[in-house]
């Protein structure tokens, strides 16, 4: 046993190795310093209280949509249709706000109800990706995929149309709301806001305790596993599939809201910022294993923020960042492969 | 092709499963090797197959070393086996299965194997048509397509690892007829096998292997109490079957008419009463796994009624007859029973259903090392389903089994069962008869459906024959039966409570 843990954290450590080199290349191909890079990235993600404060801001959205992206994992089911249900979470809440901001409400509890909007529309549109799976028979990666595409466009549709900007209607998006239906931050300059982070984190421990020691989190595996053993071992098995996505669905509206309510206090066309899709990556890099599930989502994010700075300093990408993330996600589940190969080889 | 095995060792982890092994296969025969379930058979098998590599140890073909690497390797070589589990792909035609395993060109000549498979087809008389899917084929038929692919790629060892389990008598009887003709044409056939019957009958020389080792070789003619001796050590006697009392009836099914995907149940009338072994025979898709699963809930009849006890449950799903006390244990254990890769604690924890909303792991660690010793299962609360072997798969699903039961259905319940392992889960079944509970059971082993059953219903191409005490019926006449003769004096095809 011992020994199989230190042949797969060797093989770990070997598959980011790896990806370091691939991401070398690259950068010596584009004629760039890969250290001078790589330092920048450091700098741009440690370098400052501010950039810290980023990173944990980037951290948020990306981990919620890993610890719903989890429990959907669990049940074997793909959801890529999660950066659809962190738009319509965005768009959920962005609805509340505006219905509510001339109310004369407690603006704390506007932005109460605009968080359970914004859970309502994440839930609603993953339920939707899940019920054209279990009734529909739709594969749920193409109905996931599908349905991003019609909330890019229901998303396009309203900050160009119904919600446009008094005037002309723009790329930056709808109007920002007022100060006071903004999620409170740790500075006045930052957008962290420690309500959003304790959220994210909240949610990582409740799936991490739902999937370990739970009825529900054992019935989820089971489906997961083998569903017809799981349906005559009593485990209802679409009820449970449903439940899966609809709480995945939460946790993405609720990423949704805090993209809203806490970072752009508008609704902007590419509101869901790619988080979903990260987290897909992060999920696969941890083993579907929700321990390791925020300390790799930091990572990442980090990784994001960090190469903010490139362009500027180095006249290079930021999208180095997502190659290097890529490559990770690559060569780590490459090297799971290659190492289950091995092993059975030996073992037959 | 003479195959020789030379002190093959091959351990996985701490069990030795071969420890040196050397046989010697003369070409043209049928080499029986016999052994209980964990005796190393299949393991032994896997490596001239080249599924796993030994540890070490040599084969020689015709005199010669070969390396074999891959399953690949060895059909290049001329060995081919077929698995105890047949290994296809359901959702494709039979034709691309077959092409599947052949090296070729980038457009496979589909007329010509067309022809070719119809050929080998017709040569064994086997009754497949190329467009048909995989899925729908019966295990035994299944059997029949690997055999003919494996001689199309050019096998000239055959090794069947368990083939008589899971299919019917007369298909068993054309599977040995199939194996006599190769042997006689100079194919080496390996037939691995626990069933002492079917190596006695038709092997022309037999291995015998326990816990990891040779523990002796015969010729015919044998003498069954050698062999016996040779796999367990010592003899066993199969126990006789106890008088049953059966008391009221636990399910009434009233003119059940079902579809299945080849064949048609029309108007079945049919009570199985508290206490009482019901065993349903008949070929390999006959109708008698529909006529199950519908007893289960899993097949909605198209018109009749299936009551529980007094209570009516047309039409109600598999969780509402499993919450009146049925139970429904499939023959693909790990396929369809088990969950790999949750551990044997998570399976009685899932079993028992939800108390709370937290798991107690102290409470189901307790129960199930209380389970694992009650019915003898070799493995620890936290080891993975799939590690088991067969024998304690079928043990951990009796296991998993509520009380108290009302109705219990079994497919295949001691397929690829050793006789001890068999008779355990039997001793299992009875009790719970004692009880008070009903099991039906199908199986294909004419011995097993006579020795244990107190009725016996006959299925035939979608007829259902009235229930039949077992005390009326012989292996022959039961035999005839599932062929199809016979039927004259049943009338309509309803079976009678």
């Amino acid at each position: 046993m011992a020994e199989a843990r230190v042949s797969h954290a060797l093989v770990q450590i070997g598959a980011v190795l790896l990806a370091l080199l691939l991401t070398t290349l690259v950068l010596l191909a584009s004629k760039a310093p890969p250290f001078a890079a790589y330092a920048n990235i450091v700098l741009g993600a440690v370098g400052s209280w501010e950039v810290i404060a980023n990173v944990l801001v980037s951290w948020v959205p990306l981990l919620l949509a890993t610890a719903g992206l989890l429990l959907t994992f669990t049940v074997g089911l793909w959801n890529i249709g999660i950066e659809g249900q962190i738009t319509l979470g965005a768009i959920f809440t962005t609805w509340a706000l505006r219905v509510l901001q001339a109310s004369g409400m407690n603006p704390a509890l506007i932005i109460a109800v605009s968080f359970l909007a914004g859970i309502m529309g994440g839930a609603l549109w993953a339920m939707l990706a899940g019920a054209l799976k279990t009734f529909g028979g739709v594969n749920e990666i193409f109905g996931g995929l599908g349905l991003n595409f019609v909330a890019t466009a229901l998303n396009l549709w309203l900050i160009f149309g119904p919600w446009k900007r008094p005037g002309v209607a723009s790329m930056s998006g709808t109007v920002p709301f007022d100060h006071s239906l903004w999620l409170p931050t740790l500075t006045a300059q930052s957008r962290l806001s420690p309500a959003a982070l304790l959220v994210a984190i909240l949610s990582i421990a409740l799936v991490y305790s739902l999937i370990q020691g739970t009825y529900f989190g054992l019935r989820l595996k089971a489906v997961g596993k083998n569903p017809h053993a799981a349906f005559l071992l009593g485990v209802p098995t679409w009820q449970y599939m449903m439940a899966s996505f609809a709480l995945c669905g939460v946790f993405a509206g609720l990423a949704g809201a805090v993209q809203v309510t806490s970072v752009y206090h508008r609704l902007i066309p590419s509101i869901s910022s790619g988080y979903g899709y990260l987290g897909l990556m992060v999920a696969m890099l941890v083993n579907f294993r929700a321990s390791l599930a925020a300390p790799v989502a930091l990572f990442f994010a980090a990784l994001n923020v960090g190469s903010i700075q490139l362009p500027i300093v180095l006249k290079l990408d930021s999208s180095l960042a997502g190659v290097l993330q890529g490559t990770l996600v690559l060569f780590v589940l490459f090297a799971q492969g290659a190492r289950q190969r091995l092993l059975k080889g030996r073992s037959g | 092709m003479q195959v020789e095995l030379q002190s093959i060792h091959k351990s996985f982890g701490p069990v030795h499963a071969n420890a040196g092994i050397t046989v010697t296969i003369p070409p043209a025969t049928i080499q029986g090797i016999l052994g209980e379930n964990g005796a190393g058979k299949s393991t032994l098998m896997k490596v001239l197959s080249g599924f796993i590599a030994p540890d070490s140890g040599t084969i020689f073909l015709d005199g010669r070393p070969v390396v074999i690497q891959s399953p690949a390797d060895a059909i290049g070589l001329g060995i081919g086996m077929l698995h105890q589990d047949p290994l296809d792909f359901p959702p494709m035609r039979l034709l691309d299965n077959f092409i599947l395993g052949r090296k070729g060109g980038l457009f496979p000549d589909r007329r010509t194997t067309t022809r070719q498979f119809l050929e080998l087809a017709a040569r064994f008389e086997f009754h497949l048509s190329p467009d048909a899917y995989v899925d729908t084929l019966t295990v035994g038929e299944r059997q029949q397509l690997e055999i003919l692919r494996l001689l199309w790629c050019g096998a000239q060892v055959l090794i069947l690892d368990e083939p008589t389990t899971g299919i019917s008598q007369p298909q068993k009887e054309k599977l040995f007829d199939t194996l006599k003709k190769l042997a006689s044409q100079g194919m080496t056939i390996i037939f691995v096998s626990h069933k002492l019957e079917d190596v006695e009958f038709l092997c022309s020389r037999v291995a015998v292997l326990r816990q990891g080792s040779l523990t002796g070789v015969a010729l015919p003619p044998y003498v069954t109490k050698e062999l016996v001796q040779m796999m367990f050590g010592r003899e066993i006697a199969l126990s006789a079957k106890p008088p049953a009392g059966p008391g009221g009836a636990v399910l009434s099914l009233t003119g059940v008419s079902l579809e299945g995907a080849r064949l048609l149940i029309k108007d079945v009338t049919f009570q199985a009463r508290a206490g009482e072994i019901i065993g349903l025979a008949g070929m390999e898709g006959s109708g008698q796994s529909i006529f199950l699963s519908a007893c289960a809930g899993l097949h909605r009849p198209v018109s009749g009624s299936i009551a529980l006890a007094e209570r009516d449950a047309t039409g109600r799903s598999h969780h509402y007859f499993k919450k009146h006390g049925v139970a429904y244990l499939p023959a693909a254990r790990l396929e369809q029973g088990l969950v790999p890769g949750l551990s044997l604690s998570d399976h009685f924890v899932l079993s028992e259903g939800i108390r709370g909303f937290f798991i107690d792991r102290r409470r189901a660690t307790r129960l199930a090392e209380d389970r694992i010793s009650s019915y003898n299962i070799k493995g620890g609360p936290s080891n993975t389903v799939e590690s088991l072997s067969g024998g304690n798969q079928q043990r951990m699903l009796l296991a998993l089994l509520r009380d108290p039961l009302s109705l219990i259905l079994l497919e295949h319940p001691t397929r690829g069962l050793d006789i001890e392992s068999t008779i355990y889960v039997w001793a299992k079944l009875r009790e719970r008869c004692a009880q008070g509970t009903a099991i039906l059971f199908i199986s294909a082993d004419l011995d097993e459906v006579l020795q244990y059953s107190d009725r016996v219903v006959v299925f035939f191409a979608g007829r259902v024959s009235p229930l039949l005490p077992a005390e009326s019926l012989s292996v022959e006449s039961l035999g005839e039966l599932i062929g199809g003769k016979g039927w004259d004096s049943f009338g309509k095809g309803a079976a009678g409570g």
